[in-house]
């Protein structure tokens, strides 16, 4: 037994974080957020040269063949940095095609996927969680219907939709009307897709299709909860800093227990996340049994730290956690996002306690 | 990453397996709380030490099994016992810290004259740290020892003595050099309880049990050879003691055990007719806690393959004892909640008899307040996160007694 990132994950993470590091500095980031569509075409292209884009792609679609765990590595180092870009989309459209398409369609999508040369955003009618309008209906080959806040939007090629009984079909985005809006976070926009009897390709490969859904649905869930993680890692790792060097009433400020315990109370929180988003994300990979339950609440309670560890940290930088300055906000904000999409944590524990079978007595 | 086991491993668990289907109705109850062990626990504890399921990387010169260190090994020897829910064998004060702080810094006549007996659960101890005027800042301990022809002699009180009432012998820190400062002045000596001029008194606790006492030193005797390392360093070996006294406190296995418990617990009662499962709030506190539970039991795995691969883990240990402690309270607090008005009634059976379940979850529920104030309170863990886990400045040093008040 060995609950450990593989040597080749940490050097994964490594020169993924090292290329964030290096382009994507705070002005940098913030001249990105004045557009707020989520996306930056120099960003995608180097990200693709390291090969995050294929990274669930299987080998024969020219893609690395790696698993949700490895895409978890990749989201926290993305949380990390803020960094704007379709992540989650490419990973669940990813999974779609090899769950729930033909082999022909997926000769068809895999490879541009792990070419970097399609950008997908996937969303789901009555099935994650979301609020807002998602009536779709699917005719034959045409789709009609209205999704709104749909995440990933903001300059895609494609769009994967999943109906509430789980059925998939993919359209072109020139096919659908977006109408891309900021969201309170700059870093990744939502958008409102219009379908009017839209040509689409009908995804029925899967033997069971809502539990395909459901697949495609987690690994989401994992992405954000990993890019929480990120965010919060960072969110944490920059108030340590700050409380070791702001001075008050001539002492450093994080040698006053009231600042102390905030931090240390932040770790105790977060520090057990990372495991339980690295378990989730190897249940989806490796122990089927687990793979709902952990994602579940993974989402949840990343949800729930997320938002007490950038309440905590901002408040711990005093006045200079409030101000647009520090830049901090971006990753409050990041963190806002990642709880309310693809289901809040009171929309997530409700699922696992249908899983479990507790809302049978309700 | 590979949550599956090595040959090896699962050999083992196939023996283990075979030990507790040809031995398993042997095993005392589990739990029952902290008592002398009676007869049958102790010819138990004595079988489990002979297979190596207790004491297993302990040397066989010094009583134990002599299994070269592998922590998979003890974490599937533990993961068999609690799923057959038969008896992993004694955890006290003497197995759980003197043995591995002797292991760790003890003389070689002092391993074997104690570490056999008390892995064999024969010997019972007791640690004497905590002071009325010495709790968190144990390092003030004013207990004091002089040594005069040959011997140690003892004056003073200690407190939270846990198990005094009925052990042998005690790990005492106290203070046997007064002209240095306070850490460098402290002494860790062995002594028994039956000596001359020791007195313990039980200590009623808000369990309405006497789970501590408080232990009178006049003119206490103890053999100057029993002493642990050296004199004046007794707070370098105290510290070795608490390291794995942290460790025993926040348990994954015991949170499991529990929120199992209160699942069940859940499912089976009612409240104005509807089962509690069914009434969305409770369901919902459930949910949060069982997601805790998740991640408490994951980061259990990153700290044991750390262990196994020699690392140390930091900050990532230092919180195990607060976050833990929290979140058996929380476990605790929503059973109580759930048995509501009905699970009101509190007759605690002390030691020789088992206590209802309304009883026993309450006092889980108050004994888990205990948990988060003893073994370094929560406040003071919270310290050691913060300065040697964060790095964070240490609180400056108060100059003079007057400045807080006390001059």
């Amino acid at each position: 037994m060995e609950f450990a990132l593989s040597q080749e994950q940490r050097l994964f993470d490594d020169s993924l974080r090292n290329y964030l590091a290096d382009r994507l500095p705070m002005e940098r980031l913030r001249a990105l957020a004045e557009t707020g569509n989520g996306f930056d075409p120099e960003l995608w292209q180097g990200l693709n040269e390291l090969g995050l884009h294929g990274l669930l792609v299987p080998e024969r679609f020219g893609g690395a063949g790696l698993g949700v765990l490895d895409a978890a590595v990749a989201a926290e180092a993305l949380g990390n940095a803020a960094a704007p870009l379709p992540f989650a989309g490419t990973v669940m459209a990813t999974l779609a095609f090899m769950l729930c398409a033909t082999e022909v369609q997926q000769d068809d999508y895999l490879p541009s996927i792990a070419a970097g040369e399609s950008r997908f955003t996937v969303g789901f009618a009555g099935l994650a969680g979301q609020t807002g309008a998602a009536n779709l209906t699917l005719d034959g080959d045409r789709l009609s219907g209205r999704l709104t806040a749909v995440m990933d939007a903001g300059a895609p090629t494609n769009v994967i939709v999943f109906l509430r009984d789980g059925t998939a079909a993919v359209t072109d985005a020139a096919a659908a009307t977006l109408t891309v809006h900021r969201s309170v976070d700059r870093t990744r926009p939502l958008t409102d897709i219009v379908f009017d009897n839209a040509p689409a390709k009908r995804l029925d490969a899967a033997n069971d299709k809502l539990a395909a859904a459901r697949r495609v649905l987690d690994a989401g869930r994992i992405v954000l909860a990993a890019d929480t993680l990120g965010a919060a890692q960072r969110m944490l790792d920059r108030a340590v800093a700050y409380a070791k060097e702001r001075v008050q009433f001539g002492r450093i400020i994080g040698s006053f227990q009231g600042v102390k315990y905030m931090l240390a109370d932040c770790v105790t929180m977060l520090e057990p996340c990372r495991g339980l988003v690295w378990y989730a994300a190897h249940a989806q990979d490796a122990m089927p049994d687990e793979a709902r339950l952990t994602a579940l609440h993974a989402k949840a309670h990343l949800g729930d730290v997320g938002r007490d560890v950038a309440r905590i940290t901002t408040e711990a930088h005093g006045g200079m956690g409030f101000t647009d300055l520090l830049g901090l906000h971006y990753w409050f904000k990041r963190i806002s996002f990642n709880r309310q999409v693809l289901g809040g944590p009171e929309r997530c524990r409700e699922e696992a306690a249908d899983l479990q079978g507790w809302t049978l007595h309700a | 990453m590979d949550l599956s086991l090595s040959e090896q491993h699962r050999a083992l668990q196939s023996q283990v397996r075979a030990f507790i289907r040809d031995h398993g109705h042997k095993s005392p109850k589990v739990g029952g709380g902290r008592k002398r062990p009676d007869q049958k626990t102790l010819d138990w504890q004595k079988l489990l030490v002979e297979h190596g399921y207790v004491g297993r990387t302990i040397p066989r010169d010094y009583g134990g099994f002599g299994a070269p260190l592998d922590v998979m090994e003890s974490a599937v020897i533990a993961a068999e016992f609690a799923h057959a829910n038969v008896y992993a064998g004694l955890t006290n004060q003497g197995i759980s810290m003197l043995v591995p702080t002797l292991l760790e810094v003890g003389t070689e006549a002092q391993k074997r004259q104690w570490i056999g007996p008390t892995i064999r659960g024969e010997v019972i101890w007791c640690q004497g740290y905590s002071e009325p005027g010495s709790g968190s800042d144990l390092a003030n301990a004013q207990t004091k020892a002089v040594l005069q022809d040959g011997n140690w002699i003892v004056n003073g009180q200690k407190i939270w003595t846990s198990s005094a009432h009925y052990a042998d012998w005690m790990f005492l820190l106290c203070r046997t050099e007064p002209d240095k400062p306070k850490h460098e002045g402290l002494s860790y000596l062995l002594l028994s309880m039956r000596s001359p001029g020791l007195e313990v008194r039980p200590l009623k606790t808000m369990t309405g049990r006497s789970e501590f006492n408080e232990t009178f030193f006049t003119d206490v005797k103890v053999p100057a050879d029993q002493i642990v390392v050296g004199r004046g360093k007794g707070w370098y070996v105290a510290n070795v003691t608490l390291k794995h006294e942290r460790l025993m406190i926040g348990d994954a296995g015991k949170m499991t055990h529990r929120l199992e418990q209160l699942i069940h617990l859940l499912q089976n009662t009612e409240i104005d007719g509807r089962k509690l499962i069914g009434v969305a709030e409770y369901r919902d506190r459930l949910l949060k806690l069982q997601g805790e539970v998740l991640a408490w039991k994951a980061h259990n795995l990153r700290l044991l393959t750390e262990a196994a691969q020699g690392i140390d883990s930091g900050v990532k240990r230092m919180i195990v004892k607060y976050g833990g402690t929290m979140l058996g309270f929380r476990l605790a607090s929503l059973a109580v909640d759930a048995l509501g008005a009905a699970g009101l009634p509190y007759e605690p059976q002390g030691e020789d008899a088992e206590d209802d379940d309304a009883t026993t979850w309450n006092i889980d529920y108050i004994y888990d307040v205990g948990l988060m104030i003893g073994g370094g309170s929560n406040n003071i863990q919270k310290n050691i996160i913060g300065e040697r886990g964060l790095d964070l400045p240490r609180e400056p040093k108060v100059q003079n007694a007057a400045a807080i008040g006390r001059g």
